[in-house]
């Protein structure tokens, strides 16, 4: 821990020796270091004339508050040792105020549950539950426990530790930058620490998951729909730090579900996905069924249910593949 | 009544978030009017109108926007009172990243979109560095990374804010920012003698007052120039 008012006594050259991340610190906020390394904030700021400091758009106090905080969320997320094994949802009430139909429902570690339930029944929101970590303070009344417990603020507050990652319906890339610099990008912001071998493990996983290939050297805005969707699957799978991953809907274009969920697991994650798809609800461990805003049941999929999933991936797989050869120009004919 | 200020670049969300947000603040039984301030245009009266939303608009026209807000705001609030609302919420575009009209005490919300860029936070000055909330709105046409990554970048310009993704076209995020806008116990009567969290710029040159004419004999006042010298 640092404390604000210490922070300005400080010279520029100790303090990024003790805390070399400060470095991006001082430049996204426009504090040169080059020259002044021998000296403390408070000299720098000392130092400025008028404009200058009308320049800097902070005034010391407020630099002094930020850095220390920035350094003290730094160290808490360096020496997070923390592991989520599980998450607990205690009932809440439905859109009527009933209660609702379940005693608590525990999801651990490597679990994947699948969230079912007409338009507007309440999907997301119970995906919104979840990511707020609620505290009955929600239109629910849910609780989301952590670990059994009721959890830190920092799961609802802190941008470096976020409970849930989401991986949304619509899925494109804005950055104008290749799929190298994009995941490098993303790792500096996560500060891993062997950043070239996670780099080259997300493309070999992201090539895994997509239908046709793509290169570190493709522009992200250039990938196919399957290919971001894989791209940004096998990213999420093994940068993002977030324990939980929301999924709303899989498409199925391009990619193969299956696979993409099984990295997700190797990788440890809790995976809660609201969907309409029968193949995607069947892989799910359980699945929860949402009526008018509440949890009406949890079900665990059956053997006999099993067995239907595996009839459901091969008729699956018939429609991939005359949509393949449609598209390709071909005549169908039965496939046995 | 509770006061919060919501700034942020033309069409970040503003507007929808506040919407949305209001509903939750509704649903909780509380009255809410809105003050837009704008510089040219606003269709924002008409929206708010439209979803039962008291609202008073303020056009700066010529003016700094943010000046005009500084000088309009104590009235403003007095609407409030006199309507008996129980939150005031006043939204404002920030036009030039230089300013920000925040006021010590008063909650100030910066809303601000996944798709302006990750050197954007960077640029954006008092309207974003001083900010209590800010919101990060459009991430569902995004990555879960250029989330993260943006949001990263957020942090490291205001690590003191609370930073939440909000997305403004289905509300998801509202109501949980509504419970962290809204003190019961919180009791504005006026704004006079409270002050503003940054100073606005102190220019004011010969271009100011209606100058037009370009040319060094012409510049007077607070000019300032670019370093034109090649540096060894
Ligand atoms: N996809 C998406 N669109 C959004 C989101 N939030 C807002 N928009 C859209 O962005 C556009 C601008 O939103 P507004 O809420 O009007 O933005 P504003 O900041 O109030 O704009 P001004 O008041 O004109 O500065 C609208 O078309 C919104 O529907 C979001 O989270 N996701
Ligand atoms: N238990 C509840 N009490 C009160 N309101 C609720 C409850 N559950 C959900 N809602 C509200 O109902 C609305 C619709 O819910 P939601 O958006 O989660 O539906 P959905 O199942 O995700 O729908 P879709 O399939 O269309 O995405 C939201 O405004 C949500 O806040
Ligand atoms: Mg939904
Ligand atoms: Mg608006």
């Amino acid at each position: 821990m640092i404390r604000k008012e210490d922070i300005g006594c400080i010279k520029l050259c100790d303090l990024i020796d003790d805390y070399p991340f400060t470095v991006s610190f001082f430049e996204d906020n426009g504090i040169e270091t080059g020259t002044a390394m021998n000296m403390t904030l408070k000299e720098i700021f000392d130092s400025y004339s008028v404009d200058e400091t009308e320049d800097m758009v902070l005034d010391f106090d407020r630099v002094c508050e930020n850095l220390a905080e920035f350094i003290n969320q730094m160290l808490s997320f360096l020496s997070e040792d923390e592991k989520i094994h599980s998450i607990t949802i205690h009932p809440g009430r439905d859109k009527s105020g009933n209660p609702e139909g379940f005693s608590d429902l525990k999801i651990s570690r490597g679990e994947v549950i699948s969230i079912v339930g007409p338009t507007g029944s309440g999907k997301s929101r119970l995906l919104g539950d979840i990511e707020w970590v609620a505290q009955a303070d929600t239109p629910t009344g849910r609780r989301v426990m952590v670990n059994g417990e009721v959890p830190d603020a920092k799961w609802r507050f802190s941008t470096s530790t976020k409970l849930v990652a989401q991986l949304s319906q619509n899925m494109n890339f804005v950055m104008d930058l290749t799929v190298y610099e994009f995941i490098k990008l993303h790792a500096e912001s996560r500060m891993v620490e062997d950043a070239e071998n996670v780099i080259t493990r997300i493309i070999e996983q992201g090539n895994e998951l997509a239908g046709e290939k793509f290169t570190p050297e493709t522009a992200i805005t250039s990938l196919s729909g399957g290919q971001s969707r894989a791209l940004m699957i096998a990213d999420t799978a093994i940068l993002s730090r977030s324990p939980i991953i929301l999924i709303d809907e899989i498409e199925n274009a391009g990619i193969d579900r299956k696979k993409a969920l099984a990295l997700l697991l190797t990788e440890e994650k809790i995976v809660l996905m609201a969907t309409h798809d029968p193949i995607l609800a069947l892989m799910g461990d359980k699945r929860i069924v949402i009526k008018n805003g509440g949890i009406a049941g949890i079900i665990e999929t059956t053997d006999e249910e099993r067995s239907i999933l595996v009839e459901l991936e091969k008729l699956d797989r018939k429609i991939l593949s005359y949509r393949t050869a449609l598209r390709s120009g071909e005549i169908l004919s039965e496939i046995k | 009544m509770n006061l919060v200020t919501f700034s942020g670049p033309p069409s970040s969300g503003k507007t929808s978030v506040i919407l949305k947000t209001i509903d939750s603040l509704k649903q909780r039984g509380l009255s809410v009017g809105v003050a837009k301030f704008d510089c040219l245009y606003t269709d924002d009266d008409v929206i708010y109108g439209k979803a039962g939303v008291p609202v008073k608009k303020g056009i700066s026209g010529s003016l700094c926007p943010d000046h005009y807000f500084v000088s309009n705001i104590e009235e403003v609030l007095q609407w409030g009172l006199d309507n008996g609302f129980d939150v005031l919420i006043s939204e404002s575009a920030g036009l030039c990243n230089r300013c920000s009209p925040y006021i010590k005490e008063v909650r100030a919300v910066c809303v601000i979109d996944n798709l302006s860029g990750v050197n954007t936070p960077k640029k954006i000055g008092p309207m974003l560095k001083s900010a209590d909330i800010v919101v990060i709105t459009k991430g569902d046409i995004v990555s879960q990374a250029e989330r993260e990554v943006f949001a990263a970048r957020v942090n490291m310009v205001n690590p003191s804010a609370v930073i939440m993704n909000i997305n403004g076209l289905t509300g998801q995020g509202c109501y949980e920012l509504s419970t962290i806008i809204y003190m019961e116990d919180e009791k504005l009567e006026t704004l006079l003698g409270k002050k503003l969290r940054f100073p606005m710029p102190s220019a004011l040159c010969s271009y100011c007052l209606g100058e037009t004419r370009i040319g060094q004999d012409y510049q007077m006042g607070n000019v300032r120039k670019i370093d034109m010298e090649d540096k060894k």
